[in-house]
């Protein structure tokens, strides 16, 4: 019992880390704009926050650090391609390979040092006495508990208020939005932002809540796997969440394996995240399949007046 | 009077235009990286001309950047095939990696064959390895429109940690001192090294094959028809293309030279399998393929300047300078590099507005 209540806790720690980039990035693309860089956007997030935790030792100063970090790295992604209207992909690469150097850069004093100062989970009274789902949802660290207010508040902005409909037009049609008098250049400047930030607290989360520790492999591929996310649960927050729940319980599954089948070289063990990634990528948006999936229509369009 | 000002498409741009403003955004990518080196406490001149002097100052320099440079040539022409028909293939460092699995794989354990015929079938292998390894993400692309960026870069892992266990595991070598390595191949299946070891035939390797692409691209139906499909698929599926056939084609041709890395690596340098033997060579490859516009023969040259750039950071290493400031100064080079493109393609203009908005 203790076992399985440790496997689906920490599912619920790698799941909501991949949330946090998940869902910022359906933002971003649902206003038109792809960001392939992630990863390197993770990493430089983790670098900073860990590196503020290590001078401040206060967390919520180094999570407000990674966002500042994040909202800097969004605007000039912003400026890339939406004000000079660049390819959305070759600068996803760059903004990758530049994080993850510049996060390699700084962080090479405190590869390896564990971190002194953590997020610690907080048990809530009464809710997380309830057998098995009570240790496991309600005795979290704080930023599981705020990825729980996200989903739902993201769920009810996109499909629910005016301006998560002006957000989906806006990766569908722009050209009408602008036609209608908005501006589709600031609000799209505001998701891409959004994205970036959410996307260095994930990785702040990563260093500070989950790995607890700093050194330049630690992202390995979590934020393209987020990348990923956004795909399968077809740009809708809640159906993403059962993907990282999904990719959450299959890399901490990898771990147990380790330890119950010790003949299996840990390698396959680990290979077994990114496969899954290939298979259900393949299962969940290959043409074979007669379900109509919902791609923003603009996603990677550049928006320009002049072609309106 | 009140002035603004607008952006206006350039008619044409001349090649002279294109390649002052790139030298200028690389300028200014490396004014850039010298905030952050300022900000570590490093002088950024100092790191500058000792990566420089490290790299191009000397002959021995020369020959170990251009060294460096080879297998980010011959992976860059791989990546640059397929981009330059709008296939993401970002998966040339597993391609790479099981290239050099298949080419190590047979110099150590498959039968003993004459050096030039050993080497042969070292690079036939890796060249398979590496098209089948592309073709996997090749395939779901071409019949079901699955997404060739994800699929590619998530095979990357799987073929590093493969590699991985090979080398911790059943190929280690018995004989040596514990470390994750393979044994060393045998002399026959090693590459002959021309200059007294400064140039190696992989590089005339990748020069004769950047000029072969370059001709194929100018002067074949096949090259012609990539062309088209990047420029617009449905302009292509009405000129008959087959966009399947293509898309496997190329994507096969990709991972090919990719694998091939592998083996030219092995045969050349190494020596041997080695955990993380492409060292981002495969990522490398993609920033390559795309400053050098998809050109083969300016892959070459950009390849060199990368390779030196390598070879420079180790050289301010012993200055405290972390090695990733390689990788931070690519990545910003590419960024600045995309900047420049809209200046090429757009011209600002200050007009005099006499109609209010």
């Amino acid at each position: 019992m203790t076992m399985l209540t440790a496997i689906l806790s920490s599912t619920i720690v790698v799941a909501v880390c991949l949330l946090y980039a998940t869902v910022g990035e359906i933002f971003s693309q649902r206003a038109g704009v792809m960001n392939l860089g992630l990863e390197g956007i993770m990493l430089v997030g983790a670098v900073f926050g860990y590196i503020v935790d290590c001078k401040t030792q206060n967390l919520m100063l180094s999570i407000l650090a990674a966002a500042a970090v994040g909202l800097g790295v969004g605007v000039a992604y912003a400026f890339l391609t939406v004000t000079l209207m660049a390819d959305q992909t070759v600068c996803g690469l760059a903004l990758l390979t530049f994080g993850t150097g510049l996060a390699g850069f700084f962080g090479k004093a405190y590869t390896n040092i564990p971190a002194n100062h953590q997020f610690q989970a907080l048990a809530i009274p009464g809710l997380s006495k309830i057998p098995i789902i009570g240790p496991v949802l309600f005795n979290q660290n704080i930023l599981v508990y705020i990825m729980y207010l996200i989903i739902p508040a993201a769920m009810y902005y996109i499909y629910h208020t005016r301006y998560g409909l002006l957000l989906r037009s806006l990766g569908e049609n722009p050209g009408a939005l602008d036609a209608t008098g908005y501006n589709v250049f600031a609000m799209r400047y505001g998701y891409v932002m959004f994205g970036c930030m959410m996307t260095t607290i994930s990785g702040a989360y990563l260093s500070l809540a989950y790995t607890n520790l700093w050194n330049e492999n630690m992202v390995n591929g979590m934020g393209w796997i987020a990348c990923a996310l956004v795909i399968f649960g077809s740009w809708n927050p809640l159906k993403s969440v059962f993907g990282a729940l999904l990719f959450g319980g299959v890399s901490v599954l990898a771990n147990y394996f380790q330890l119950l089948l010790p003949t299996v070289p840990s390698q396959f063990m680990k290979m077994l995240p990114y496969l899954l990634t290939v298979i259900v990528l393949i299962l969940t948006t290959g043409s074979f399949r007669k379900k109509y999936v919902d791609v923003p229509a603009a996603l990677t369009v550049p928006y320009d007046r002049e072609n309106r | 009077m009140k002035s603004k000002f607008v952006v206006v498409r350039r008619d044409h741009t001349s090649i002279g235009l294109r390649i002052g403003y790139i030298l200028l955004f690389v300028l200014l990518a490396m004014v850039f990286c010298s905030i952050f080196m300022i900000s570590l406490g490093f002088n950024p001149l100092t790191v500058y001309f000792k990566m420089f002097k490290s790299a191009f100052g000397s002959y021995n320099g020369w020959t170990k950047s251009i060294l460096q440079g080879v297998p980010l040539m011959i992976c860059g022409l791989g990546v640059s095939i397929a981009f330059k028909m709008n296939l993401n293939n970002i998966g040339a460092e597993g391609q790479y990696a099981v290239g050099a699995i298949a080419a190590a794989g047979f110099a150590l354990f498959g039968p003993k064959l004459p050096a030039v015929l050993e080497i042969l079938v070292m690079i036939v292998l890796a060249i398979a390895a590496g098209c089948l390894w592309a073709l996997l993400a090749a395939i779901p692309k071409a019949f079901w429109g699955v997404n060739e960026t994800i699929v590619t870069l998530m095979l990357n892992y799987v073929a590093l940690l493969l590699m991985d266990y090979l080398c911790y595991g059943p190929w280690k070598d018995a004989g040596g001192l514990n470390l994750p390595y393979t044994a060393n191949i045998d002399e026959s299946a090693r590459m002959p090294m021309f200059f007294n070891g400064s140039i190696s035939s992989a590089f005339i390797l990748a020069v004769v094959m950047a000029v072969i692409m370059y001709l194929f691209f100018k002067y074949t139906t096949t090259g012609y028809q990539v062309s088209v499909i990047k420029n617009s698929l449905n302009a292509a599926r009405y000129a008959g293309i087959n966009v399947k056939k293509n898309i496997l084609i190329v994507m096969g041709i990709s991972g090919a030279l990719a694998g091939l890395t592998g083996a030219a690596q092995v045969s050349s340098v190494t020596y041997r399998l080695q955990p993380s033997l492409p060292a981002g060579a495969g990522y490398t490859a993609i920033i390559i393929a795309y400053l050098s516009k998809f050109n083969p023969l300016i892959v070459i040259l950009v390849s060199i300047f990368f390779g030196g750039l390598e070879k420079g950071a180790y050289g301010v290493q012993s200055m405290g300078v972390p090695s990733q400031v390689a990788t931070m100064i690519r990545g910003a080079i590419l960024i600045f590099v995309i900047a420049s493109d809209f200046f090429t393609e757009y011209r600002i203009r200050r007009i005099k507005a006499d109609v209010k908005d």
